[in-house]
């Protein structure tokens, strides 16, 4: 399994509720079922990846990740995990809401766009940095949006969603290999990870 | 049932396989129905392959649609054309496996194919019942099911699986008999008909009670009301494809003729395609049945049945998991009709998987090859049957 998700699977007890938006073919529902018994369902728009999902045996529904959740009821899981999908989402805000609304907690990851050769390749080649993370030209990418980490943490403050825990790690995207990041990790590291709250539950 | 040739996917074949009957509700006991009426006894034609586990743990009940009969799957003998309806689906290796699971499929209380309706005759006489038969409703024909499995000895199923009108009694069984019920695979339905459905029926229904030979429904020594009965099996039939596959398998070609003839004469080939499916519906069916089975199709509504016109709370009564699948192209029940549904069962904090699957053949997809269909069902069979046996409950 891909390290950022093995990071992912260690913070979610065993037996717990998890809902997994855009949760691909189900690699980490898959995981997390079978390791450590979570009641799980996951989300997934593409039929291909969904319908995948479903012949593991997973519970997954092909849709729409903001109406699908809205159909739950307040605090339905343990765990709402959006794993490597917010740089897609039009309305982060509102999709991190409601992940807060049904679950306890949050579990958001994405890759870091402030990462040093990023960087380096803007600044250097003066082009929009294609990485392993983030593999897409300006015009073919599904990425709406760029979240380097220390903005991720200034939309948390400002829109009230407590971190309760962050990791940030550099890994090859796909890898199962990485390490975590503590000194500069908006320089260094390619992914943030992070559990959140609503700051009316601390 | 299927006028479609074909192919299996994946797997063999149950090979023969014997139609069967079973009489129930016999006195001193009687089939109470939904109209307030009483009958019995009840005859059911039912259908089985593979073995029902020791533990009677592994038995998936078939529904099926809304003309079809108890034979899902197999030959009834070595010169048979074609298999059962649901072939590509039920066998060794198939995903309902034969090998695995121990599979049932009866026809519907209602259906002139073996079963007590309107096309057998009334107890104690020798007159067809006609229009005396009750109204019959789904779920009634699910308690009739019930009582010939409580027969066989099945006291809880596995999987009850169906599309269509099968869909509408799988999803009745799993609210009627919550505790009977581990999971359900509603195919291609709808919890309750929209008006364009229920419109189709009535004109299907007017077509045959506008034949001069329908006679108030006595017809029983003939002359059959065959007219009315091709023309309702044709409306059916349009609404049972879909735009694109009318256009790729006909398009505006002419049959037999090169150029207009300006008379009304069949010119284009989906009429005469039209005219030979109802012509030999005729064959097999029976009149008063289909005014019968398709009212029971319009009467169907979950959430007026079991939620007080609230599908949420209808569901609340259910215990099992789901997996709900629909086809883009059907517009008889088209997907937000399941998304409807699923939507119901999250409510809940039910289990459920849901797939719209791309294929523009309509309505009748389910009844064809479709491997994403196949892995769907296979996937959560095996699934299903683990957890029942690690633990007993499926969710």
């Amino acid at each position: 399994m891909r390290f950022d998700l093995s990071v992912i699977a260690q913070w979610v007890e065993p037996g717990a509720r998890v809902l997994d938006l855009g949760c691909g073919a189900g690699v980490l529902l898959d995981h997390l079922t079978r390791e450590k018994g979570v009641r799980g369902t996951g989300v997934e728009i593409d039929e291909e990846k969904a319908s995948a999902a479903i012949a593991k045996g997973l519970t997954v529904l092909h849709g729409d990740i903001f109406a699908e959740i809205a159909d739950y009821p307040d605090q339905s899981f343990d765990y709402v995990i959006l794993s490597q999908t917010l740089q897609q989402v039009y309305e982060p805000a509102r999709l991190i809401g409601e992940m807060l609304r049904v679950g306890r907690r949050g579990i958001v990851s994405f890759p870091n766009f402030a990462v040093w050769y990023n960087r380096l390749m803007f600044l250097l080649l003066g082009r929009a940095p294609v990485s392993r993370e983030l593999p897409y030209e300006w015009y073919d990418t599904p990425n709406i949006r760029v979240i380097p980490i220390k903005d991720f943490r200034r939309f948390c403050r400002k829109k009230g969603f407590a971190v309760r825990r962050e990791v940030t790690i550099t890994t090859h995207h796909h890898e199962e290999e990485g390490r975590v990041v503590t000194f500069l990790p908006n320089l260094r590291a390619s992914y943030g990870i992070y559990m959140l709250e609503r700051f009316a539950e601390r | 049932m299927s006028e479609y040739d074909v192919t299996s996917l994946v797997g063999g074949s149950v090979g023969r396989v014997e139609k069967r009957f079973a009489t129930l509700a016999e006195p001193p006991h009687t089939l109470r129905l939904e109209c307030g009426r009483e009958i019995g006894p009840v005859t059911l034609a039912y259908e089985t392959w593979g073995e029902l586990s020791p533990e009677g743990d592994n038995c998936v009940l078939v529904c099926h649609a809304l003309t079809g009969d108890s034979h899902a799957a197999g030959y009834y003998t070595s010169e048979d054309q074609k298999p059962g309806w649901w072939d590509i689906m039920i066998g060794p290796g198939k995903p309902i496996d034969t090998d695995r699971y121990f599979v049932v499929c009866s026809n519907v209380l209602g259906s002139c194919m073996g079963s007590t309706g309107p096309a057998s005759i009334k107890p104690g006489t020798d007159e067809f019942w006609g229009m005396d038969f009750p109204i019959v409703t789904i779920g009634d024909m699910v308690e009739a099911q019930r009582l010939l499995l409580d027969n066989l000895g099945v006291k809880r199923l596995l999987s009850v699986v169906g599309g269509s009108v099968g869909g509408m009694q799988v999803l009745e069984w799993s609210v009627r008999y919550p505790e009977r019920v581990a999971s359900a695979i509603p195919l291609a339905t709808t919890c309750e008909h929209s008006a364009l459905a229920i419109a189709f029926n009535e004109v299907a229904r007017q077509a045959i009670m506008a034949d001069p030979a329908w006679n108030e429904g006595a017809y029983h020594g003939g002359p059959f009301p065959d007219y009315g009965l091709a023309v309702a099996r044709m409306v059916g039939h349009v609404t049972y494809l879909s735009d694109e596959a009318m256009r790729r398998k006909f398009g505006r070609n002419l049959q037999d003729r090169c150029s207009l003839t300006y008379r009304f004469e069949p010119e284009f080939q989906v009429e005469s395609y039209l005219r030979h499916q109802g012509r030999k519906f005729t064959e097999r069916f029976d009149a008063n049945t289909f005014l019968y089975l398709t009212k029971a199709a319009d009467y169907f509504s979950l959430a007026q049945a079991w939620g007080g016109g609230s599908l949420t709370r209808a569901f609340s009564r259910a215990a099992c998991r789901y997996l709900v699948a629909s086809f883009t192209s059907d517009w008889l029940y088209p997907t937000y009709q399941s998304r409807a549904m699923v939507q119901a069962m999250k409510k809940n904090g039910l289990q459920v998987s849901f797939c719209e699957i791309t294929a523009d053949l309509g309505h009748d997809a389910f009844l064809l090859p479709s491997a994403r269909l196949n892995s769907l069902i296979t996937g959560f069979l095996t699934d299903t049957l683990a957890r029942v046996r690690e633990g007993g409950d499926a969710l």
